[in-house]
């Protein structure tokens, strides 16, 4: 079935086409755009919105005898539907016959549109969805340029919250109904529903009800126009300002695809990006903010003693300090594979040893997995942790305990809330990081670092899924690069003068030396997996991944 | 002179009849279902389809052929529903069986559920019909006690119960998916075909065969004198009878049952409905419920007869069976015949229908949910005294703008009236609207305009 192809004739040519697709998709693999509101490839098929006309035909057959009927020619001749079909519901069989250009299908196009702009607002010039809206597109694409309609609009709820999350106007509603579908299916609950019939049809939801979800944000991506917006980001930029960045979020293990839309150095938002394998389309909304914390505690300025210095000279302070020995380094699983790998270089030269931690947080099955940091299968790969790490940092507060420990160099991490509070004051604490905590308060030395969203990395997600970050904003100007800070380090530690490597140089460096990661140059956008037979006997904590590419293909095949 | 035939309608009106069980079996009631159960049940399904008998619901599609596609090899239970959503206007004919002759049905349904093999029937009865509803739990409770509904029937092992449920006043159940739909506890809408033919993917995504009362009535006919001898009565391409209620302007309103083919329109119209009323003459009918397309009465068609040759058929020259009316553009749908005389403004008549489409329309797909308001919304103020000359053509576009592209068939309902009535009768709106616009247009009431729905 996977490779099953079957032959198609879309407007005039011939094609070949995976069996089982329906036209649309079937379309939109040959780039044949066919417009469309009520349809989402992760949702089932509504065939309510009627964008999606097709004409459609299949070869003629006679009825009694099921023989071929031919042509004056010979050829097989095609059967027209008397009625146009929609090609979201409809699947391709052999030797269909779809025309998708006619004058007709035009047609439709041009009415469907009209029927939905009768008692739409048309307030484009106030709406926040404006430049990222269907509606907009497609009346551009396919609708006519005047309206016939004379009659008073409907009149509906506007600006009525949905929680405090979303804010409903049911005026600019379409009916396309991929919320309710949406909250039914993915969500397992009924938030949203229609109310009233026929052109009074009004989306709702109950005042007062469990309307919350921690996934309920994914409505508004759906929504293909105003109707329902983020409250966040409602009225903060006009989304054709917005430059979009390929990113991964950095909430939990499960590695969630991202774009991050940000302008003059500031993140405005965060949508999910589609990778069948991952996440589909969708993401939580609790990993849409992860951006705000570097809002309200970036580290921003180095300091020593808690008093501010130059960054140079923090950094040439904390490799004098590494060289006294005693050195332990405290990573963690926020960090790339191209840092870890480093790290694991800097470790070899000052003879220290690697520790880290865990983050558990509960599994909700879905989106966030129960392991909060993004990359601890990076670490176990690149080797500088060898089994799976707990919530804890035992292992160096005996150290410590042993008196074997005088610095700790420590990438991030709290060590207060890790169980190390008491020992701190003996020892020579170097916090690098791009947040601030209560241990980069009490640093001997505190370096700003770059957070994810200020470099380029990769991270390896629980499904040993390795996935490429890129730079969305500028860092702080006190910030260093950590790929700069820990080969520096690793320069003044081994005294040999190589040049500082970039992301891609080093992304080369370790597909060479690790065969786990040979192909860590060239990650396509939607990953790569990668062998994680080697960790087998590792009990991770996090619950399987939904498997989306394969609920796809279930559902075309419905 | 045309006469009715009595099949279906035997009980109704009928001199000391009522829905008492008793007097159902006293003419030989449940007879045949006794019958029924010791038969094959292959066998039954070959006879309906030997039939030829088209489903009474509106849209007759062949019974034995909705029977035939039945998934039986899913192995997920069969149900069965019988359509009592009667609310096509101008369609009374399931009203009068279900008040007066409520065992007819029950039988019917239970040689159906037997036939098919069905696990479980149920009644779909529409809200309006409250007395009907209480008549159908009464007979099914006596039937219950009298062992020809539940468990084993008559002395067999086959087991059925029916549950009767109310509708909530909405059209769209008439139609069987969203009739399904709202079955199943949901909001009734009609669901795309594919999946979702009821045959397969029906009630609770079971195969279910939905049937009109009046249909599941002739299945204990077919039964007992064999599809052969039923598809004999009447006309060989739409056997049987209709129950033809006629409403509107003539004498004497009401249903008549007539073998099909036997008689044409004008002798229903004249004959058994007494013409016209005083003084008036017939201007326009509409065949089958309001969806259907409106004639004309002075409308003549060229009819191709099976030899080759061109007739020329006036309208009430049309003889009663759904080929007959097929061939003039229109379709008899549920056999609902509205009459319209001259003293009937057809604007408004146009406005009335469509605002009960607008406000019927389930407000699922486009096409319908905004296009049936928008036609509502252009009659009205046509009525209303604010026509506009180009109003004429747009209606036209509307409707053909919603034919055929819609989930349900309520598209082309809401559609046809408009299309056939704006076409037919083109003089009539640009005459009413050119006399508005010499009073000055948009907002003079020129007659009795009033708001409808």
């Amino acid at each position: 079935m996977e490779n099953q192809k079957v032959k198609v004739n879309i407007n005039g040519a011939d094609y070949e086409v995976a069996a089982g697709l329906n036209i649309l998709e079937a379309c939109k693999s040959l780039g044949i755009e066919i417009p469309f509101f009520c349809y989402h490839p992760s949702l089932k098929v509504a065939g309510s919105c009627r964008m999606c006309l097709v004409q459609m035909g299949t070869p003629a057959r006679d009825r009694a005898t099921g023989a071929p009927i031919l042509d004056e020619n010979g050829v097989q001749k095609i059967a027209w539907m008397p009625k146009p079909v929609i090609s979201c519901g409809t699947k391709v069989s052999e030797g269909m016959h779809i025309l998708t250009d006619s004058e007709y299908v035009a047609d439709c196009r041009r009415a469907v549109l009209e029927f939905l702009l009768l008692n739409h607002p048309l307030d484009c010039p106030i709406c926040d969805k404006a430049g990222e809206c269907k509606l907009q597109e497609y009346t551009h694409a396919y609708g006519r340029q005047t309206s016939r309609y004379v009659e008073e609009k409907n009149i509906k709820r506007k600006k009525r919250p949905l929680g405090t999350k979303i804010m409903v106007d049911a005026e600019r509603c379409i009916q396309c109904s991929r919320c309710i579908r949406f909250c039914k299916e993915f969500i397992g609950k009924s938030i949203l529903g229609f109310t009233k019939r026929g052109s009074k049809v009004e989306i709702g939801f109950y005042d007062n009800a469990d309307n919350d979800s921690n996934y309920l944000l994914n409505v508004v991506d759906g929504c293909p126009v105003g109707a329902l917006t983020e409250t966040a980001f409602r009225f903060k930029m006009r989304t054709w300002f917005l430059k979009t960045t390929e990113s991964i979020c950095g909430e939990s293990s499960a590695g969630v695809n991202t774009r991050v839309w940000s302008r003059g150095g500031k993140i405005y938002r965060i949508t999910p990006r589609q990778n069948p394998f991952v996440n589909d389309m969708f993401m939580s909304d609790s990993g849409r903010y992860t951006f705000k914390k570097y809002e309200q505690r970036r580290l921003d300025h180095a300091t020593i003693d808690a008093s501010p210095c130059q960054t140079e000279y923090a950094v040439s302070r904390a490799s004098e300090i590494l060289k006294l020995g005693g050195v332990a380094i405290v990573a963690n699983g926020w960090q790339s594979v191209e840092e870890m790998y480093l790290l694991g270089e800097l470790a070899k030269a000052c003879g220290a040893k690697i520790y880290m931690a865990s983050h558990p947080q509960p599994d909700d099955g879905k989106l966030v997995s129960a392991e909060g940091a993004p990359n601890i299968r990076g670490a176990l790969i690149t080797g500088i942790i060898s089994e799976y790490p707990k919530p804890n940092l035992g292992d160096l507060e005996r150290q410590i305990q042993g008196g074997g420990v005088k610095t700790i160099l420590c990438f991030g991490e709290d060590l207060a809330v890790l169980g190390l509070q008491h020992l701190l004051k003996g020892v020579n604490v170097i916090y690098c990081g791009a947040l601030e905590n209560d241990t980069s308060a009490e640093a001997k030395i505190c370096l700003p670092l770059y957070s994810e969203f200020e470099k380029d990395g990769l991270w390896v997600n629980r499904q040993f899924r390795i996935q490429r970050f890129k730079k969305a904003v500028d860092a702080p100007k006190a910030a260093v690069n950590d790929i700069d800070f820990i080969a520096g380090l690793l320069r003044d530690a081994t005294g040999e003068s190589f040049k500082i490597p970039s992301v891609g140089a080093l992304r080369a460096v370790i597909a060479s030396k690790n065969e786990i990661l040979k192909d860590c140059a060239s990650v396509p956008s939607s990953g790569l997996v990668l062998d994680g037979s080697k960790f087998s006997a590792i009990e991770f904590p996090e619950a399987a991944a939904i498997n989306f590419a394969g609920a796809t293909s279930s559902k075309a095949g419905e | 002179m045309a006469t009715e035939h009595r099949i279906i309608y035997k009980h109704i009106d009928l001199e000391g009849w009522n829905a008492s069980i008793d007097k159902y079996i006293s003419d030989g009631g449940y007879s045949i279902l006794a019958d029924t159960v010791k038969r094959d049940r292959a066998e039954l399904c070959a006879e309906m389809e030997k039939s030829k008998l088209k489903g009474r619901g509106g849209a007759g599609f062949p019974t034995g052929m909705k029977w035939k596609f039945l998934d039986r090899k899913s192995g997920k239970p069969i149900y069965l529903v019988c359509n009592a959503d009667e609310s096509e206007p101008g369609t009374c004919k399931d009203r009068l069986l279900i008040y007066q002759d409520p065992h007819s049905i029950i039988e019917g349904i239970m040689c159906t559920a037997y036939a098919i093999n069905a696990a479980q029937a149920f009644i779909y009865i529409r809200g309006e019909y409250i007395n009907g509803y209480r008549i159908l739990v009464n007979a099914i409770e006596e039937a219950k006690a009298k062992g020809f509904v539940g468990d084993k029937i008559c002395g067999s092992d086959y087991s059925c119960q029916i549950t009767v449920c109310r509708g909530a006043g909405c059209y769209v159940c008439g139609e069987e998916t969203g009739l399904i739909s709202s079955l199943a506890g949901g909001r009734a809408y009609p669901r795309i075909k594919p999946p979702y033919f009821p045959a397969v993917m029906g009630l609770y995504d079971c195969p279910t065969v939905v049937n009109n009362v009046e249909t599941l009535c002739w299945v204990p006919k077919v039964f007992k004198l064999g599809g052969e001898n039923v598809s004999k009565i009447g006309c060989p391409l739409d056997p049987g009878t209709h129950v033809w209620g006629v409403s509107g302007q003539v004498q004497k309103p009401g249903r008549y049952e007539i073998e099909t083919g036997s008689c044409t329109l004008g002798e229903l119209l004249y004959d058994l409905c007494g013409g016209p009323l005083a003084g008036r003459r017939f201007k326009a009918i509409i065949p089958g419920g309001s969806s259907m397309k409106i004639l004309r009465w002075d409308e003549k068609f060229s009819i191709k007869q099976p030899n080759g040759t061109m007739i020329e058929r006036k309208v009430e020259d049309i003889p009663l069976d759904s080929a007959s009316f097929m061939q003039v553009g229109t379709a008899i749908g549920s056999c609902g015949i509205i009459v319209m005389d001259n003293t009937v403004d057809m604007p408004e008549a146009l406005a009335n229908l469509s605002a009960f489409y607008a406000h019927e329309s389930c407000g699922q797909c486009t096409p319908c949910r905004e296009g049936t308001m928008w036609m509502s919304r252009i009659t009205r103020r046509i009525c209303e005294g604010g026509g506009r000359l180009e109003d004429v053509d747009l209606l036209k576009n509307v409707a053909d703008n919603i034919c055929g592209r819609t989930i349900c068939a309520l598209g082309e309902g809401a559609a046809w009236p408009v299309q056939s009535n704006v076409s037919k009768f083109r003089d009539e709106y640009e005459r009413k609207i050119a006399a508005q616009l010499s009073q000055g247009g948009l907002g003079r009431a020129d007659n009795n305009a009033y708001r409808l729905i």
